[in-house]
């Protein structure tokens, strides 16, 4: 085959390989049902704050409280605050499942010796693995916000936005910011999956893999709210997460915005790498 | 020209077990080549070099002529495995789980796909059961789409490790026929097995293995040669008819239930068969049926392997 030929091929048959993973991952019922809790939450939300119409003080820090007491005023601040509930833990559990399954599961099931030896290529297959969970991190997210936003609607009104800045910005403004933080939440989302990956190729155990994943989550977590270990806070995986408020705000406060992503890039990245050193230099012995 | 040929191959893993030490594969181009050895002799982790799956110690193996770990992305659409057991998703249906590893091919034409894979799934007969999900399936019905999956383009190597475990005797013997076809067009089958009876009536070439090490290769009428024949005389009178072996020279006369046995070692005028028997007869035994008897492989494997029933790893 002729060199120049060759580059299209490579290109389609990778995503053909990508188009079948997603094909078996969105198929997969254990996998829609994470889609499902994803979409169930939000919804639960709605009806708790409906109920329970709290009007200030919410639980964690300013940020939330102003979400909460804008929420009886205007639906779409449902999404900000489901976005930022489920951050803590349920998101990252949800694609936890995902990342931490992607390479242990495929150890585990006994498939990886068989995929590697048709031959799907060692880095070839880490990358579909990644695109794929990329892509799940974005799906949930895009649930998440999509299904808050509805309900929202539906519960509570919906108009002008009053962002944190103080400023009021049209709906259609307001919107595009929600558009915006989901992409920034999917990134996040992208981030975590590139490190449950990693952890991914370290074991056979799916199980131990995703449990290694949300431990990780957990730790960061944690360690971000200990005042002594404020310097470090900056730099673990975690503490960025939240930082879309950042584009609740006029103008919108690019610093913020700017380290976030630098911090999910740089994770990533260093992730990918580790899960690439080690899935071509280790046996596959499952 | 080889299909596969290895030099020196070797395996330690890391607590300092040597699994493999220095083998020199060499698989004839277009044979049936039979990779025998008792349980924890090597022969997995062997098949897993040449997989590129695990990295060797030291030495080198070529696969159809290309090194393999480091051209197995080159070399490997060209062959077919079956290792350590079949390994399918089984939230998908067989048809949808050849599906799946064709679409990580990438040299393969995908329009031919689905023509492939019904092809394959019609050479293993799984056809009925192809749109039943995996978790479904009965041993033979995995291991049947396992050699499936080995079957979905045409392979110049194919490397069956106990291709017939689990089936029924209709799916032992259309295997066995599968590989003779597969044979007869040409592929070079490399078959890892325990079912010595079934080797015998398969392979042109084997491999023994024994504690790592090859301890035999060659074609299957070499082995048998290293083997002697065996003289065999039944007979009510066992006593006389041992006397007149060992008398004849013969070594190793044997008194058995109702029959008297010696090795024939060595083809000259006082120990050929026909010889042997007018003996006999001439000395007033009566010969109720004689025979020469070629060693069986399950004794020539044991010879090589050892008698032990402990594993040797």
């Amino acid at each position: 085959m002729a060199a120049p030929a060759r580059e299209p091929q490579a290109v389609l048959s990778w995503l053909r390989f990508f188009r079948s993973e997603l094909r078996i991952t969105f198929y997969r019922k254990r996998n829609l049902a994470l889609l499902a809790v994803a979409a169930v939450f939000p919804l639960l939300l709605g009806i708790v704050l409906k109920i329970s119409a709290p009007t200030g003080g919410g639980p964690n820090d300013t940020t939330n409280a102003a979400f909460f007491s804008q929420l009886a005023g205007n639906g779409i601040f449902l999404s900000f605050i489901a976005l930022s509930t489920m951050l803590t833990l349920v998101m990252p559990m949800l694609v936890g499942v995902v990342a931490g399954d992607s390479v242990a599961g495929e150890a585990g099931n006994g498939t990886l010796r068989y995929l590697l030896a048709v031959p799907a290529g060692r880095t070839r297959l880490l990358a579909v693995k990644y695109a794929m969970i990329v892509v799940f991190g974005l799906a949930v997210t895009l649930v998440v916000s999509a299904m808050s936003l509805a309900v929202g609607a539906v519960f509570f009104p919906i108009g002008p936005v009053t962002l944190l800045s103080g400023d009021t910005v049209s709906l259609a403004d307001g919107l595009l910011r929600l558009a915006l933080i989901t992409v920034y939440v999917a990134a996040a989302m992208a981030q975590l999956g590139a490190l449950g990956l990693a952890i991914s190729t370290l074991t056979e155990h799916a199980i131990g893999a995703i449990a290694a994943v949300l431990v990780l989550v957990v730790a960061s977590e944690v360690a971000a709210s200990v005042p002594q270990l404020g310097s470090v806070a900056p730099y673990l995986p975690t503490y960025w997460w939240v930082g879309f408020d950042a584009l609740l705000r006029s103008p919108l406060d690019t610093t913020m915005l700017a380290k976030g992503l630098l911090s999910f890039g740089v994770y990533a990245v260093l992730a990918f790498l580790c899960a690439w050193a080690r899935v071509t230099s280790s046996d596959v012995t499952s | 020209m080889h299909a596969v040929t290895t030099s020196g191959l070797t395996k330690r893993f890391r607590g300092g077990q040597l699994a493999v030490d220095g083998i020199d594969l060499a698989v004839p181009g277009g044979s049936v080549y039979g990779f025998l050895g008792p349980n924890g002799s090597g022969k997995t982790t062997t098949i897993r070099m040449l997989l590129g799956l695990a990295f060797p110690t030291s030495g080198s193996a070529e696969l159809l002529g290309v090194p393999v770990p480091d051209g197995v992305t080159r070399v490997l659409d060209r062959v077919g495995a079956l290792v350590e057991g079949p390994a399918f998703y089984s939230f998908l249906t067989g048809e949808a789980n050849l599906a799946r590893f064709d679409a990580a091919d990438r040299t393969v034409d995908p329009a031919t796909a689905r023509a492939r894979i019904g092809e394959a799934l019609d050479r293993v007969g799984l056809v009925p059961a192809a749109g039943k999900k995996y978790r479904q399936y009965s041993l033979g019905m995995k291991q049947r789409l396992a050699i499936a999956a080995s079957l979905l383009r045409p392979r110049e190597l194919i490397i069956l490790d106990e291709p017939t475990n689990g089936l029924d005797p209709q799916g032992t013997r259309e295997v066995r026929a599968l590989i003779r076809q597969i044979a007869a067009d040409g592929t070079t089958v490399f078959v890892s097995s325990h079912l010595l009876a079934e080797v015998e009536q398969i392979c042109t070439h084997v491999g023994v293995m024994r504690t790592g090490r090859l301890v035999f290769q060659g074609s299957l009428s070499d082995l048998r040669r290293t083997g002697a024949a065996r003289i065999r005389v039944q007979t009510s009178d066992v006593e006389t008819a041992v006397k007149v072996l060992a008398d004849l020279g013969l070594v190793d006369p044997q008194a058995g239930d109702g029959e008297a046995s010696a090795m024939l070692a060595g083809r000259s005028a006082s120990t050929e068969p026909e010889r042997i028997c007018a003996e006999l007869v001439q000395a007033g035994v009566g010969v109720r049926e004689f025979g020469v008897v070629a060693p069986s492989l399950e004794d020539l494997f044991v010879n090589l392997t050892g008698e032990g029933f402990e594993i040797s790893g």
